[in-house]
């Protein structure tokens, strides 16, 4: 479960002064859904994805995951969490096998834990063929894979995806698409953030617009679509961050 | 704090690293093969050098001296010179090496010798060349003969024995071992030596774990894993730590290979030049392995200092242009042992690099002042522990780890 309660992170900038990234961030998500956090380049999903994976301290407000308090027991809550991002790269000259295991260990996992798992994801995203070459020389879709093993190896209950299928191609957005699903599948609580409208319709349990730091609307795409009276997520999404450029 | 956790970063570390054909450059190959080549190089090509040039006969210019046939006869019978016809331009004729020295014989010398109140020969070289130093060398002896005999030949005439213008003589004799000379020429270049490849033995590993983790996106992925951030800063600081001890490691065994080779250069060039020069220079063990144990807290202290430097880049661009200042700032304090006159004392003894490679410079020689290798170890190794913190304090803050 993650319950964000008036989640807040204010920068400070030598020449733009205060930027507040995230103002009051509020939403719950259980287990078995997928909240998707919609919103522009800019609008304050990266750092409030970044605030409850613990990576940044709210300035103000706190968020539970996995029953950890994000400010008060982060390394707990990094225990129970899995972080995917566009940002959060592999290491070019480690192995996928190498990298995953490393991952394993890092999270806590024994040995004999540790094989287990690796088989079980190998099977599962079909790595056998390249876990033992480098980084450096997968493709984008066997990096992705192994991405998706590193953020899972050690079975967290909570998922976040920041942006996951930017810059990717058809085939290898649609297997992110197909892995998150498989983890609501699998009762685990799922944040994903994106500015793709399709991707949050055919992914998303509830979606929160996020616009200047503060969600501006929250529902079910169909709970939008009758508040805003428009048919499609992308007018419905305009219509709430910006009205006047609305049809 | 988790020594399970920081083995396994500092293992992963380890790994990667030694895939890293830059880190592997900067920690064995630049301090096994190019450092003491180019030592080698410099030492040799002295050797050869000087060597050349004393095989020389030099051509000389006699001004002056007309009547003073004699002392010109002479100074061609020494086989030493080769003796130029006197020119107006002699200055120019030295400055542009055409003629290595010039002596100028003042009228009536020759005459007045047999009086004991002969005037002064003035000699004239171009000073700093080698060359023309030691034609102004060859001179010199000739003359101080050209006086002993004319002392000796007055004496003569007044019925008093030569002894009376030399009542006694000075000898010199070495004490020193020969790997106390050894340390002695070379002590201030070793620590030099050493203390720069270990700064630059942790230069890269530094910039790799820290900025270009940020720049790659890595470190956003590791800071994902539950591991505590003084964990992670304690096992990237160890590969760094390893990436200096490496570059310290490896030249000293090469050093020492290369300081057998210079050691005989050096014995064979200054062979012919009394006892002392006739010795074959090594270097102490005791004073190498001294050197290592003061090289090991300034190794921790490099190490966290550029680990900081490079933690606060955005980029290993920048941590590179951040890098290149400080090599001038640490180059400042190490090269103090190449100076002479330089002696450590307890000011001294409290700043950083400076006082390594003043305390090692000693040691290769032979001295071990206790008082201040323990004022030296401690404080280096106080600075290292703080620059450490800062290196973790620094890793706690967002706005370092995000600074974009």
């Amino acid at each position: 479960m993650i319950e964000a309660r008036l989640l807040t992170k204010v920068f400070r900038d030598k020449k733009r002064g205060e930027i507040r990234g995230a103002d009051g961030v509020s939403f719950r998500v259980e287990p078995g859904r997928i909240y998707g956090l919609l919103g522009a380049n800019g609008a304050g999903k990266t750092t409030t994805l970044r605030m409850l994976a613990t990576l940044l301290k709210p300035t103000s407000g706190t968020a539970v995951v996995a029953g950890y308090d994000v400010v008060r027991e982060p390394d707990r809550v990094r225990a129970n969490v899995g972080f995917l991002a566009t940002s959060t790269a592999l290491y070019a000259r480690l192995t996928a096998r190498e990298m995953i295991t490393y991952f394993g260990r890092l999270n806590g996992l024994g040995e004999p834990a540790l094989r287990e798992r690796m088989r079980l994801l190998a099977d599962e995203l079909d790595m056998h063929d390249f876990l033992d070459r480098r980084c450096e020389k997968l493709s984008t879709g066997m990096k992705q894979k192994t991405s998706i093993a590193r953020t899972i190896i050690h079975d967290p209950q909570v998922m976040i995806f920041d942006e996951p299928t930017l810059g990717l191609d058809v085939m290898t957005a649609r297997s992110i698409v197909r892995f998150v699903r498989e983890c609501r599948g699998r009762g685990k609580t799922v944040i994903y953030s994106t500015h793709v409208m399709s991707e949050a319709e055919k992914l998303c349990d509830v979606v929160g617009i996020i616009h200047e730091g503060a969600i501006r609307a929250e529902g079910t795409v169909a709970e939008l679509k009758e508040r805003t009276g428009e048919a499609d997520l992308e007018e419905c999404f305009v219509r709430i961050v910006c009205p006047k450029e609305a049809k | 704090m988790s020594w399970r956790v920081i083995g396994t970063i500092y293992g992963k570390e380890l790994r990667d690293s030694l895939r890293d054909k830059r880190t592997l450059v900067s920690t064995i190959v630049i301090p096994t093969f190019i450092m003491p080549a180019l030592m080698l190089v410099v030492v040799k090509a002295t050797a050869v050098i000087v060597s050349k040039a004393r095989e020389e006969i030099p051509r000389i210019m006699v001004l002056g001296g007309a009547d003073s046939p004699g002392i010109r006869a002479e100074l061609e019978k020494t086989g030493k010179f080769r003796l130029e016809r006197a020119s107006a331009d002699w200055k120019a004729l030295i400055s542009n090496k055409r003629v290595r020295a010039a002596v100028e014989i003042p009228a009536g010398f020759e005459g007045a010798l047999g009086s004991g109140s002969a005037p002064a020969i003035t000699l004239y070289d171009y000073q700093g060349e080698l060359k023309s130093g030691l034609a102004v060398e060859q001179l010199r002896n000739f003359f101080t003969g050209l006086r002993s005999r004319a002392t000796a030949r007055l004496l003569a005439d007044r019925g008093l024995p030569a002894s009376i213008a030399r009542p006694f003589e000075v000898q010199e004799a070495n004490v020193a071992p020969p790997e106390k000379v050894g340390g002695n020429l070379m002590g201030g270049f070793v620590p030099y030596f050493l203390i720069l490849l270990c700064f630059t033995g942790a230069m890269y590993p530094a910039m790799d774990l820290t900025a270009g983790e940020k720049e790659r996106g890595t470190m956003e992925t590791l800071l994902c894993c539950p591991a505590a951030r003084t964990d992670i800063v304690l096992g990237k600081f160890l590969m760094v730590l390893t990436g200096a001890l490496s570059a310290v490691a490896f030249s000293l065994i090469s050093l020492s290979l290369s300081l057998l080779i210079i050691g005989s250069t050096i014995g064979t060039a200054t062979a012919g030049m009394g006892p002392a020069g006739a010795m074959t220079p090594t270097i102490d063990l005791l004073g190498i392995l001294g050197v290592l144990a003061m090289v090991l807290p300034i190794a921790v202290l490099f190490s966290a200092v550029v680990f900081c430097v490079c933690l606060f880049a955005k980029s290993a661009k920048e941590a590179q242009s951040y890098m290149t200042p400080l090599v001038f700032i640490i180059i400042v304090p190490c090269g103090i042992g190449l100076l002479p006159g330089i002696d450590l004392n307890y000011h001294l003894a409290l700043v950083p690099v400076a006082n390594v490679s003043l305390v090692c410079k000693e040691m290769l020689s032979g001295v071990w002042h206790w008082g201040y290798i323990a004022v030296i170890f401690g404080s280096t190794a106080l600075y290292a522990a703080a620059a450490l913190a800062l290196a973790v304090f620094m890793f706690r803050r967002e706005g370092v780890i995000f600074r974009t």
